[in-house]
């Protein structure tokens, strides 16, 4: 028997992931209630060259802001959207953030389309359920989801769509058709 | 000193003074969506919550995600995990996770589109 208390809080975690200026603060914003966060990220000694053994004390670390948004279904039942920091050394962040994620939206653009590439990589070697969003920004040129799929060689099951996440109702239809491939990929998995 | 400050980073800083140049593994239970909430217990074994722990404490009377614990408090995520754990260790608060079933993901599809 399927028991499930129905007032049991849940959060979900969703992932909003492309190249630095695809759109993801942009998307975030657009959909939810934006709140301040900041994470640290812990200086090698190596990397900026201090020869440093006294141990902890001795940890530098610098906060980086991170695009963290909430949007309440209902009480209980909450949904965040977190931004994957752009930056290469931001890669150890990426293990925590997709943990149990329910998904992740890979913004792309079509002006710079491999910026994409490592977060599709990524997402498929973990498999995290996601899609890909064009931000069609203005000037670029248009293309339809059927060449940037077979630009990114993406898997058939894998939802392409064209968003501008400036609207609110584009970035809503972003996070719907994410959380239905989840929902696909759950169903799917469980049968 | 570029390496020191970017447009996604602060300045450099040292929170870790706060929790003794403490970190706590990630992946585990603190996941960024896990949620906090006070047990109402007395400290065990002589731990005093400090003033931060405090007010955790008076935050999550209700269930709340570590990132908004983090949020709220407006301390980093390292130093807040570390926080968590001390208060966890000591039973002052108990951390769960709901995951996502078939019921619920609809229910966020019908919440979205409802937005
Ligand atoms: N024309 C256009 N500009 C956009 C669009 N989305 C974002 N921008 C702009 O592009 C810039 C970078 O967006 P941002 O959300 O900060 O990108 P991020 O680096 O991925 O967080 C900002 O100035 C946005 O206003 C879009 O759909 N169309
Ligand atoms: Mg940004």
């Amino acid at each position: 028997m399927d028991f499930e208390p129905s007032d049991e809080p849940v959060a979900l975690k969703i992932l909003i992931a492309g190249g630095f200026g695809v759109g993801k603060t942009t998307l975030v914003g657009a959909i939810s209630e934006i709140r301040p966060l900041r994470t640290e990220e812990v200086l090698s000694d190596r990397g900026i060259g201090i020869d440093d053994t006294d141990g902890v004390e001795g940890k530098t670390t610098t906060t980086v802001a991170m695009d963290f948004g909430r949007i309440t279904i209902r009480e209980g039942l909450v949904v965040y959207l977190f931004g994957t920091p752009g930056q290469e050394r931001f890669w150890f962040m990426w293990d925590e953030l997709s943990y149990g994620a329910l998904g992740a939206v890979v913004l792309a653009d079509t002006r710079r389309l491999t910026d994409c590439f490592p977060s599709i990589d990524y997402f498929e070697q973990r498999g995290t359920p996601f899609i890909v969003a064009v931000n069609c920004f203005d000037d670029a040129d248009r293309y339809d989801a059927e060449d940037v799929r077979s630009a990114l060689d993406l898997d058939p099951d894998v939802p392409v769509l064209m968003c501008d996440v400036r609207r609110r109702a584009s970035a809503k239809n972003v996070l719907i058709t994410l959380v239905e491939h989840s929902l696909k990929v759950l169903t799917a998995s469980q049968s | 000193m570029t390496r020191w400050m970017d447009e996604e980073a602060g300045p450099v800083v040292r929170p870790y003074a706060l929790v003794g140049g403490r970190t706590r593994s990630s992946g585990d239970a603190l996941d960024l969506v896990a949620l906090v909430t006070a047990t109402g217990t007395t400290p065990s074994g002589g731990f005093v919550p400090g003033p931060e722990q405090e007010r955790i404490l008076a935050l999550v009377t209700t269930a709340t995600s570590v990132a908004d614990v983090a949020s709220e408090i407006g301390l980093p995520l390292g130093v807040v995990r570390v926080l968590l754990g001390d208060l966890q260790d000591h039973g002052l608060i108990s951390i769960g996770r709901a995951s996502a079933s078939e019921r619920i993901l609809k229910e966020v599809i019908n919440g979205l589109r409802a937005l």
